[in-house]
């Protein structure tokens, strides 16, 4: 891994990093990686990595929500006539 | 005054049934404990007193309480202060996950274990101080400053639960909800002296509970002894169906290795084997940590329990698969916070040409909001989720889960139980872990239990020379969450 590929990561994380914080980062990755690769020694032949997740269904009808409209879009950052204002996105 | 150390929730439910104790006599001891030490300790991030809570002021909930409690309706947690941790919405009330993200996030709902707590008539003192987004073992990657050990403040609770744990530890409240990805909860437990569990996934809902790693993440209680907790997460489980992955335990049977059927609390397990996975303890345990363990062995085949070495090779890799599927889950979970609908906002610039301006909003309010240990498992979440590195990383974690998890159920077949000390060493110091590998090797006995989804307990087991508590680890197959309550109540009857 090199620095290029830290500020790759940041950019499809959304994250803005220091060059201080991308080296540490750089250091860091390696480190962990160099741990977590160990993975790849284990014999898993045969086994398909199925997810924990089914589908769990219910039927389309609209139920009353128990969460206050109002409480939610009062922390909008910005907004303007109940909906959220952001900068552009096209 | 009360002196609550003494009192667990079982003794003050039954004195306050009997009038001997009020709601808001115990409340009140709580709060004078919480003025007196939190300044120091940290704990609490907010104390639910006072004029501007209403209705929710903790007293105005114990008044209630004492109402339900003296109309002959009151049960084994009304009344009862109860901490909540900083990820848990309690609707109204702020919840930040001990991040500046959220530092003003005021809660829209309630999640599945409030409401049962209120159900219950509990009283919620407050919210407790923890690692950033439940990403840590000590506090200290609080945005809110660390939470110091009760025993010795130069030392660290634990974490990410430390608030909870210590909260139960110093009196602040007779019980705690604490959440458990990687050991959050049983770690701490150990470094306070308090009992902390992990229940079976799936059997307490998630709903209202910020995300950190779905597969993994499980609510839980902390308590002085296992009774207590077992009154919480009797309360706590229940099918939700906000939660689809949550199912009813109580409908559920297991088979609790060579003899099945759910052990009632109270009746010793006398004849049950524990398996030791001695391979773990070789290297890297505190020799303090091994004797305490060896010591409490003795105890368990005093009481009649026997003791079986087992191997578990395929479990050496939990660690390491949870540090590759745990930041892939959390860098897709914490992608909501981009500081668009909730939580910090940093404006950003609209840029030129066809650049979408919200992008750099995104950037700049994760930047600001995010503390150095979320940005890490965010970017190495993102990393192993990334084209070209997903099969050889993330796909490859999970074939080793499920063969950590049919390891497990292989080995239930031969013991009842796994025990391992819970950490290889006691509360270490603030700033002795900086590293993070040495951090993350602190959940090397309490990852595995995550992993396969299997519920686990944390006891305590006495005290290092130093006075610092020390904790043992017992983990049972899939729905065997009484069982382990049990053993607590052995250890501690067959003294």
């Amino acid at each position: 891994m090199d620095i290029k590929d830290v500020e790759n990561l940041a950019e499809l994380a959304k994250i803005e990093l220091t060059d201080k914080e991308k080296e540490n980062l750089l250091k860091d990755m390696e480190e962990i990686l160099g741990y977590v690769k160990q993975v790849q020694e284990v014999e898993t032949k045969d086994v398909e990595p199925s997810y924990l997740n089914k589908n769990v269904w219910r039927e389309d009808l609209p139920a009353s929500s128990v969460f206050s409209k109002d409480l939610i879009i009062d922390q909008f950052p910005d907004s303007k006539d109940g909906f959220v204002k952001v900068k552009k996105i096209l | 005054m009360l002196d609550v150390k003494d009192l667990t929730i079982e003794k003050a439910g039954k004195m306050m049934r009997n009038g001997e104790l009020t709601s808001i006599g115990l409340v009140s001891a709580c709060l004078k404990n919480i003025e007196e030490k939190n300044k120091e300790l940290n704990i609490f991030l907010e104390v639910f007193s006072g004029s501007a809570f209403g209705g929710d002021d903790a007293l105005e909930q114990a008044k209630k309480a004492d109402e339900i409690i003296k109309s002959g309706k009151g049960g084994k947690l009304t009344g009862i202060p109860i901490a909540i941790k900083d990820n848990i919405l309690i609707n109204g009330r702020k919840v930040s996950a001990g991040s500046k993200m959220l530092e003003n996030y005021t809660a829209s709902y309630d999640a599945f274990v409030i409401k049962k707590l209120k159900e219950a008539g509990a009283v919620l003192i407050g919210r407790t101080n923890m690692d950033e987004f439940a990403m840590g073992s000590s506090t200290e990657n609080s945005a809110y400053g660390p939470v110091k050990n009760p025993f010795d403040t130069s030392r660290v609770p634990g974490g990410s639960s430390g608030g909870s744990a210590a909260a139960v530890a110093t009196g602040m409240c007779l019980g705690a909800l604490g959440s458990d990805t990687g050991g959050s909860i049983r770690q701490p437990a150990s470094f306070c002296g308090v009992v902390g569990m992990k229940p079976s996934y799936d059997i307490v809902s998630r709903s209202g509970v910020m995300a950190m790693a779905s597969s993994l993440d499980q609510i839980g209680p902390f308590a002085k002894n296992s009774e207590d907790a077992k009154i919480i997460f009797d309360t706590i489980v229940g099918k939700d169906e906000m939660d689809s992955t949550s199912v009813d335990f109580t409908s559920q049977s297991f088979s609790s290795g060579p003899r099945s059927g759910p052990r009632p609390l109270g009746k010793a397990l006398s004849g049950s084997v524990i398996g030791v996975p001695r391979e773990w303890l070789k290297d890297g345990v505190d020799k303090e940590v091994l004797e305490n363990f060896e010591e409490s062995l003795e105890k368990l085949k005093k009481a009649g329990y026997k003791i079986k070495d087992v191997l578990l090779p395929y479990s050496k890799y939990a660690l390491a698969v949870y540090y590759i599927l745990m930041p892939a889950e959390v860098s897709t979970n914490l992608s909501r916070l981009d500081g668009v609908r909730y939580g910090l906002r940093k404006e950003g610039e609209n840029l030129p040409g066809r650049q979408a301006g919200v992008f750099d909003t995104y950037k700049k309010s994760r930047s600001a909001g995010f503390g150095a240990e979320t940005r890490r498992r965010i970017i190495l979440g993102t990393y192993v989720l990334s084209h070209g590195y997903y099969d050889a990383y993330y796909n490859k974690a999970w074939k080793v889960r499920h063969a950590i998890e049919k390891e497990f159920e292989n080995i239930f077949k031969d013991v009842d139980f796994v025990m391992t000390p819970t950490t290889p060493t006691t509360a270490f110091k603030f700033g002795e872990k900086s590293d993070p590998l040495q951090m993350y090797l602190s959940d090397i006995f309490t990852v595995p239990a995550n992993i396969a989804g299997i519920p686990s307990i944390s006891i305590p087991s006495g005290f290092s020379k130093e006075n610092l508590p020390m904790g043992i680890q017992f983990t049972g197959p899939l729905f065997s969450d009484e069982s382990l309550f049990a053993i607590e109540k052995d250890l501690r009857e067959n003294k």
